[in-house]
């Protein structure tokens, strides 16, 4: 058939948040990429709600900016308010969150994409995925990718394709009995891809999520809801960013709560609700629920928070946070008119719910490549996720490793205890998720040491190595290292005299009179004393960055809880770095339990540490890996000694 | 992976009447059928059901070694879970040793300590601390830590555990649940919720770690070590309790110079008796190093036997005995009652105003020594030597792990106290929770892997 014959390095499917940092990562480590999308007004569009971060999420971003990706770039630069979330929890649990123009932060990531070097843009649908065998098997890979077909015919030959499809695959969106088969915003639905999945022996699964109405300004009473600022000092996302540059005028937000009337509104029309009507097939996520679900939830609740935002400075329209729904317009319109506010408001774009087919991402390596099909990668929503941050983070994950492969470099992977990126990527590809997956703090065992100030202390150095951080940004945390160390080894040892004044300056502090002897960094961990009030009696203090000041604090406040973290991250790494051979044939384990046995041949965990982390391995399968394991590699250090 | 058939005698090696030969692996029914002929038929053992019991002769080439009743069980419903035979033979070490042998010889291999409980364990029938409960049982060395090995296989040791676990992660689940969500779940008042949920765990911690001395007594015996000045009668008393001539018993002092250990029982009490060197100041090189042998010894001891010549003054080698052994279990044996008294118990009591319960006698002529075995009962076992309802860790590294969670738990109440944020508790409830879940095998510790294939002999 005649046609476009084309050939790259890199073929990315999908230009939302996880491809536009897929694409980026190929391109900027010098591989030739082309990135396909439906429309190219789409590219990084925001179609739920209007804000980058939030808890965990947040940490997220600042991750994936440590390791050069550009979410957090792009946020600082069109944001309209930020905050920091929990500041009266602890530092681990801190979090940004930054409300965004959504159309200043599409147009702003396009800019970058389109000006980006060895970057291809091609609006088009990709209809299907070119593979051929591997002759002679190496490992478990019995397919490699080689390019792609588009709807249109043309063929895309690469050596490596990243699949980031979002939520475009075979979608259908749902406002009560309406149904319209397109995806998010009204955009195009991908409808041919999932069959090419299918052919390449790829199970998919069918997810649902949801977004709430958006609603005129003029039509909302202000007046009836507490108004929410912004923090008074901003901090930037990323770590290149000034933080003198963010000090901007921002507009607010507002929160308000439903009542009882607006949940027996919608528990009458509960027959209405397409999800609870059985119309949709899909699984929606627990942790980021419709408004329907929370009041089948919470049923002893007598309200719930309803946040207004605005979704830009040019627009008039606002985000209901909080009130997601799938329920038929006339239902909708009057829920949200029983809340306080919104009692005469006029919807914009109604809620809707939206199905989509995923994939089950236990198929997937922890580098995001298809156990069974070298070359091919898969990175966001695809993978079963739900939000912007988490897709984004994958997105990076997937691009640096597809290029890491045909660089012929190590892959790229990130473990439990380095980052909030390994938490996720290991949860998708280790534990069967049965909703779209949602990151929280609670997941992450090791939050205490994953905090979002110290990200690029923890992965600025990796990202350097890979190819994505300048130098000048690398040698930017190390003078911060050195700094951080510098410092807290002088308050360590600046001992503070017993003298009249100091003790008077404890007094005015309410604190326990100080011993001769007593040095700053042991003052410090006194919970009514900080760094800052300690300012007075510190005569010999140099002035420092704000943030360097930060991590000061936070590793002398909590030196033994971190102390304690590390140790419990000693023993995970033990597991961690017991590797298994890829094709480890586990029938030759006759003790394992069945259930546990084709667990393990299914999933082909890499390590001990992932393979006890499958649901259906019990610990006593796990010694019995061990065991085998011991017995295995003694044997075949015999065999290589014998050679 | 490991399908080797194994043999090993399975009962107590003793002049009972009944001992078994237990064979497990692919080949055990193989193995015993070369060997065993069922009486008034030529049926192979593959062809009776599981779990039955025949009876039959076994026979060496033609002629017939012992008349025995052989059950087959075959797998998966075996205690190893692989086809096993035992064969019940006639007793006496001398016999059931030929069986063994018999075995051996056609088509068996010994198998190693506990590598039954070994096989029982990777095929996942037992759990940890049934394995290792197994373990014990095979090491105990009196009726009491038998017993209490028994209970550990029920599982008490690991419910109970398993109940204090539930209860650490059901406030680990809390606190992440209201960091998650904190919309529809509060934290206030939470501290003093949770510091009274800790002080019930930690208080049944400290139940396991009290009793755990008493479980590793009853396993091990009580670790007991004899003092005494030079010739006070040490190693007559320790001849006396092991009842042969095992240590050197002269009338010249300083005869024993190192320690000489034996394990003993009186009546249900197991006792490891460690006798030493006289304590004395002495200019001789040798004896010296034993003195302080001695004198380490009892810094380990629970119990410490303090022989006591009463034909001999009180003097400064006494004062050294008793400030080195202060604090201690003590009972003061004042041997040599058959002679002329120079000290007596009402001195002890008074004079030198010692609180240890002391025993008159005479160990060359036994007299007066039926009063030891009460004293040891009112010791060690609180007057009632009773161990059914209780929970017990036999197990060192048990006791290790228990006082582990207990201290990570102090920690949490310490950050309560210090009004640390909630989200640092999970820090340390989590090690908690995973020191606990070591003992019953739901956390895999590599070092406890390590362990665990030490005692089973492993690595060859």
């Amino acid at each position: 058939m005649p046609g476009i014959r084309e050939k790259v390095d890199v073929c990315v499917i999908g230009a939302g948040h996880a491809g536009c940092e897929a694409a980026l990562a190929c391109a900027r480590l010098g591989l030739e990429t082309v990135i396909f999308m439906v429309s190219v007004d789409s590219i990084a569009l925001m179609p739920c709600n209007p804000n980058i971060g939030g808890s965990s999420k947040g940490h997220l971003v600042r991750e994936l900016d440590a390791l050069g990706g550009e979410m957090g770039k792009n946020i600082d630069k069109t944001f309209i308010q930020s905050k920091m979330l929990n500041l009266s929890k602890g530092p681990a649990v801190h979090s940004l969150r930054a409300q965004a123009d959504k159309a200043d932060y599409t147009r702003e990531m396009r800019r970058v994409i389109e000006n980006q070097e060895h970057l291809t843009v091609k609006q088009t649908e990709v209809c299907r995925i070119l593979t051929k065998d591997i002759a002679d098997k190496e490992g478990i890979f019995e397919k490699e990718a080689i390019g792609v077909v588009t709807f249109t015919g043309a063929v895309y030959e690469s050596r490596a394709v990243i699949l980031c499809t979002g939520t475009y695959l075979n979608a259908r969106c749902l406002c009560g009995e309406a149904i319209s088969y397109t995806g998010p915003n009204g955009l195009q639905a991908a409808t041919h891809l999932t069959d090419s999945l299918k052919e390449l022996g790829i199970k998919t699964r069918r997810f649902k999520t949801g977004t709430p109405a958006r609603m005129d300004k003029r039509s909302l009473d202000f007046s009836k809801m507490e108004i929410q600022w912004g923090s008074e000092r901003v901090v930037p996302f990323s770590f290149s960013t000034d933080p003198e540059t963010v000090q901007i005028e921002q507009v607010p937000c507002y929160l308000t709560y439903t009542n009882e009337k607006t949940h027996e509104i919608i528990r009458n029309n509960l027959d209405r609700s397409p999800i609870y009507a059985g119309i949709i097939e899909g699984t929606g996520p627990r942790y980021c629920p419709s408004i329907e679900d929370k009041v089948v939830k919470f049923a002893d609740k007598s309200r719930h928070q309803v946040f207004i935002e605005p979704e830009g400075l040019h627009t008039n329209e606002m985000y209901v946070g909080g009130m997601s729904s799938s329920l038929p317009e006339d239902v909708q319109l009057s829920m949200y008119r029983s809340v306080p506010g919104l009692e005469h408001c006029k919807i914009v774009r109604n809620a809707y719910a939206i199905e989509y087919d995923c994939i089950d991402a236990v198929q997937l390596r922890p580098t995001l490549e298809f156990k069974k099909i070298r070359g091919l990668f898969s990175g966001g929503q695809i993978n079963g996720s739900s939000g912007y941050e988490e897709a984004a983070a994958q997105g990076l994950i997937a691009g640096i490793n597809a290029a890491m492969e045909i660089l012929g470099r190590e892959p790229f992977v990130l473990d439990r205890s380095e980052a909030y990126i390994g938490v996720l990527i290991d949860d998708l590809v280790t534990k069967e998720t049965q909703e779209p997956y949602r990151m929280m703090t609670s997941r992450a065992e090791y939050r205490l040491l994953l905090r979002q100030d110290n990200a690029d202390l923890r992965l600025r150095e990796k990202g350097y190595r890979i190819g994505l951080v300048s130098e000048e940004a690398y040698r930017k945390v190390c003078r911060k290292r050195e700094l951080i160390e510098e410092e807290i080894d002088r308050l360590k040892h600046t001992s503070i005299g017993a003298s009249a004044e100091n003790q008077k300056f404890m007094e005015d502090c309410q604190s326990a009179p100080i011993r001769s002897g007593t040095n700053l960094a042991e003052l410090m961990c006194r919970p009514e004393l900080s760094y800052e009030k300690l300012r007075k009696i510190d005569t010999e203090r140099k002035p420092l960055p704000d943030d360097v000041i930060c991590q000061v604090e936070i590793e002398i406040k909590y030196e033994g809880y971190i102390a304690r973290q590390l140790r419990q991250v000693e023993q995970y790494k033990k597991m961690e770095k017991k590797t298994i051979p890829e094709n480890l044939d586990y029938d030759k384990i006759p003790s394992l339990r069945t259930e546990a046995r084709q667990k393990l041949a299914a999933y082909r965990p890499v390590s001990v540490g992932q393979a006890s982390r499958i649901s259906g391995v019990s610990p006593a399968d796990i010694s019995v890996l061990l065991v085998f394991l011991e017995h295995y590699n003694r044997e075949e250090k015999k065999k290589s000694d014998g050679l | 992976m490991d399908t080797e058939t194994i043999a090993a005698v399975a009962t107590a090696m003793s002049s009972s009447g009944i001992s078994i030969v237990r064979i497990s692996g692919d080949n055990a029914l193989t193995v015993a059928d070369k060997v065993f002929r069922m009486k008034g038929s030529c049926k192979s053992l593959y062809d009776v059901k599981s779990h039955t019991i025949h009876y039959g002769f076994l026979y060496e080439g033609e002629e017939i070694l012992d008349e025995v009743m052989v059950s087959v069980m075959r797998a998966p419903k075996s205690y190893t879970t692989e086809d096993t035979v035992e064969i019940n033979c006639h007793g006496g070490v001398l016999l059931t040793n030929r069986v063994l042998e018999l075995v051996l010889q056609n088509g068996a291999r010994l198998a190693q300590p506990g590598e039954f409980t070994k096989r029982a364990f990777l095929h996942g029938r037992i759990d940890l601390t049934e394995a290792e409960a197994v373990m014990d049982l095979i090491q105990s060395q009196s009726s009491l830590a038998l017993r209490s090995s028994l209970c550990q296989l029920q599982g008490s040791v690991s419910s109970y555990i398993k109940e204090l676990r539930e209860k650490i992660l059901y406030e680990v689940a809390f606190i992440e649940s209201a960091l998650d969500d904190p919309e529809h779940i509060s934290l206030e008042g939470y501290p003093d919720r949770l510091s009274k949920v800790l002080d019930t765990v930690i208080g049944k911690l400290d139940e396991l770690i009290k009793n755990a001395d008493q479980g590793r007594i009853m396993r091990e015996g009580i670790r007991t070590v004899i003092l005494g000045k030079p010739n006070a009668g040490k190693s007559s008393l320790l001849n006396f309790l092991a009842g042969e001539e095992r240590a050197i018993v002269t009338d010249i002092a300083g005869t024993t110079r190192d320690t000489v250990e034996e394990t003993i029982r009186i009546g249900e009490i197991g006792l490891h008796v460690i006798d030493t060197a006289g304590i004395r100041l002495t200019e001789d090189v040798v004896e010296r190093i034993g003195v302080e042998k001695a004198l380490r010894a009892a810094e380990s001891a629970d119990l410490i036997l303090y022989v006591m010549d009463s034909s001999v003054d009180f003097d400064e080698n006494d004062r050294i005995i008793l400030n080195s052994i202060e604090k201690k279990n003590v009972v003061i044996l004042l041997n040599k009652s058959d002679l002329p008294p120079v000290i007596t118990k009402e001195m002890l009591c008074t004079a030198y105003r010692l609180a240890y319960p002391i025993v008159v006698c005479s160990i060359k002529s036994k007299e007066g020594l039926d009063n030891l075995y009460e004293i040891l009962r009112q010791e060690f076992f609180h007057g009632t030597v009773s161990f059914e309802n209780e929970v017990y860790l036999t197990n060192l590294r048990h006791k290790k792990a228990v006082s582990e969670a207990r201290e990570s738990l102090e920690m949490v109440k310490k950050s309560i106290s210090l009004a640390m944020p909630e989200d640092l508790y999970t820090i340390d409830l989590m090690s908690a929770y995973s020191a606990l879940g070591r003992i019953v095998g739901e956390e895999v510790g590599e070092d406890l892997i390590d362990e665990i294939f030490s005692k089973f002999c492993m690595g060859k």
